[in-house]
């Protein structure tokens, strides 16, 4: 007890020089008696006194970057965790068949369920239509006896031709990439590639196959 | 009687009582506030009420209600955990289980009908505060509070409107996520993510984007609904209750419900 308290002491008379300390230390052992029990608290107290005010400020410096750095990297971590990196959702780029099975006018429906997609034969132009509403998102159905797509949440409503005429959507449907695989002749749609009609992409050969 | 008398008083004098009611019948003033401070369930209560904050027609009792109506959601909520399994294949089919096929199948109607009534009970004590003006100091951090956790009841809402899982619940978060595709810097469509390029590649595009994290994916799907079920049951809850301690003790500390300070 009475070492701890002289130690202190002897800081506050001179912060920067750790020879007192380490002289009372060295100083304390000559009482015999509890001399096993001594030398780890003289150690610690030696030590202490050697903790500077400007090396505590540098201590904490690198403790608080240290700390910083550990909540970063933690935080990116989650943050990245957050983001699969496999997606097991339908490919964007598949093959619907051979040009002849579009005859002239038809929508076909046939690959909306399994990839969001219309193949239509409209005026000459083979395209494909992606099934997603451009007001908000939803599936538009395509109505046979009205000749229009229409959307069942707000009521948008599209011609064949995938232009916009009715309800609260203030765009056309989109198209997707559409070409003739080279091997098979099939024809091959990339949902990765959209063609907007408000940016004149639709004037893209790609956009669009010429059928007869 | 006298055995009686004599068992209450052994039981009163027991170490087991004295540690749980530390103070004792109170009989003064002094006391009875001390008994109030000394226990934990009495405290959460004030010592002192103002008598305009007892008025039905000054308070509407609507911050009380959104919160009752937050105790019901949890336990009804709870409860219905035991049975509803978050995955494509069983969400909707536990959902009309649990309303055909559980006992007190009224459970999901309450937990419902109770996320309805906490919307509005929350929209409306947001109305009678700034009736009252009690957003003005020194309550205008608890407003600040009060916004954020308006804003978590509208996320529990949304969060929990596509665990059932059937097409109006499907389709509503399509459109609702669609939302953050248009995030400033973080969402795909957003205000400023054309500027995020690394060696000419697009940092955020629709497969890394805000709304990507939101529902795992491109559309709404297994991932999304799993996300959607942890953030309705766990994360927002937390966050929410934390923000309900802290609204708490803002009130009691700015000066109680309401009125003049």
């Amino acid at each position: 007890m009475t070492e701890e308290k002289s130690t202190p002491a002897a800081d506050n008379d001179s912060p920067e020089a750790s020879e007192p300390a380490v002289d009372t230390s060295s100083a304390k052992p000559s009482p015999a008696k509890k001399a096993p029990a001594k030398p780890p608290v003289a150690k610690r107290a030696a030590s202490d006194a050697e903790i500077t005010r400007r090396g505590l400020f540098s201590w904490a410096a690198v403790a608080w970057v240290g700390f910083t750095a550990a909540i970063g990297g933690c935080m990116t971590a989650f943050g990245r965790f957050m983001f699969p990196n496999v997606l097991f959702e339908p490919p964007t780029s598949f093959k619907v068949g051979q040009p002849e099975d579009f005859p002239p006018g038809v929508v076909d429906e046939r690959f909306k369920e399994s990839y969001g997609v219309w193949i239509v034969n409209n005026e000459g132009q083979l395209t494909a239509l992606i099934a997603i509403c451009t007001h908000l998102g939803c599936p538009p159905a395509w109505l046979e006896a009205q000749n229009k797509f229409k959307c069942p949440c707000h009521g948008s409503g599209y011609y064949k031709s995938g232009i916009n005429f009715e309800g609260p959507t203030p765009r056309p449907l989109e198209r997707a990439r559409i070409s003739i695989d080279p091997d098979d002749g099939q024809i091959l749609v990339d949902k990765a590639q959209k063609y907007l009609w408000e940016q004149g992409q639709w004037d893209d050969p790609s956009s669009y196959l010429e059928v007869s | 009687m006298k055995q009686l008398q004599d068992l209450q008083k052994a039981i009163v004098k027991s170490q087991i009582w004295k540690s749980i009611f530390r103070v004792g019948i109170p009989t003064d003033n002094r006391k009875r506030a001390l008994a109030m401070l000394g226990n934990v369930v009495l405290h959460l209560h004030p010592i002192k009420v103002k008598k305009s904050g007892l008025r039905m027609s000054y308070t509407w009792c609507m911050g009380g209600t959104a919160f009752f109506l937050f105790l019901v959601e949890t336990i009804t909520g709870l409860l219905l955990m035991f049975y509803y399994r978050p995955t494509v294949e069983y969400a909707y089919f536990d959902m009309v289980d649990l309303r055909e096929v559980a006992a007190f199948g009224i459970m999901r109607e309450l937990h419902r009908w109770a996320a309805h009534a906490m919307v509005i009970a929350v929209w409306l004590h947001m109305f009678r505060v700034f009736m009252t003006g009690s957003y003005k100091p020194p309550r205008e951090f608890n407003w600040n509070v009060g916004v954020i956790l308006l804003v978590l009841t509208l996320l529990l809402s949304f969060t929990g409107y596509l665990l059932p899982w059937d097409q109006l619940a499907v389709w509503a978060i399509t459109v609702g996520s669609n939302m953050a595709r248009a995030t400033p810097l973080l969402g795909a469509e957003g205000p400023g993510a054309a500027f995020l390029t690394l060696g000419g590649e697009k940092l955020i595009h629709v497969g890394s984007d805000a709304r990507f994290g939101l529902i795992a994916g491109r559309t709404i799907g297994g991932g999304t609904l799993i996300r959607f079920y942890v953030l309705h049951c766990l994360g927002i809850p937390f966050v929410a209750a934390c923000l309900m301690a802290v609204h708490f003790w803002r009130v009691r500390k700015d000066g109680g419900i309401s009125g003049p300070v």
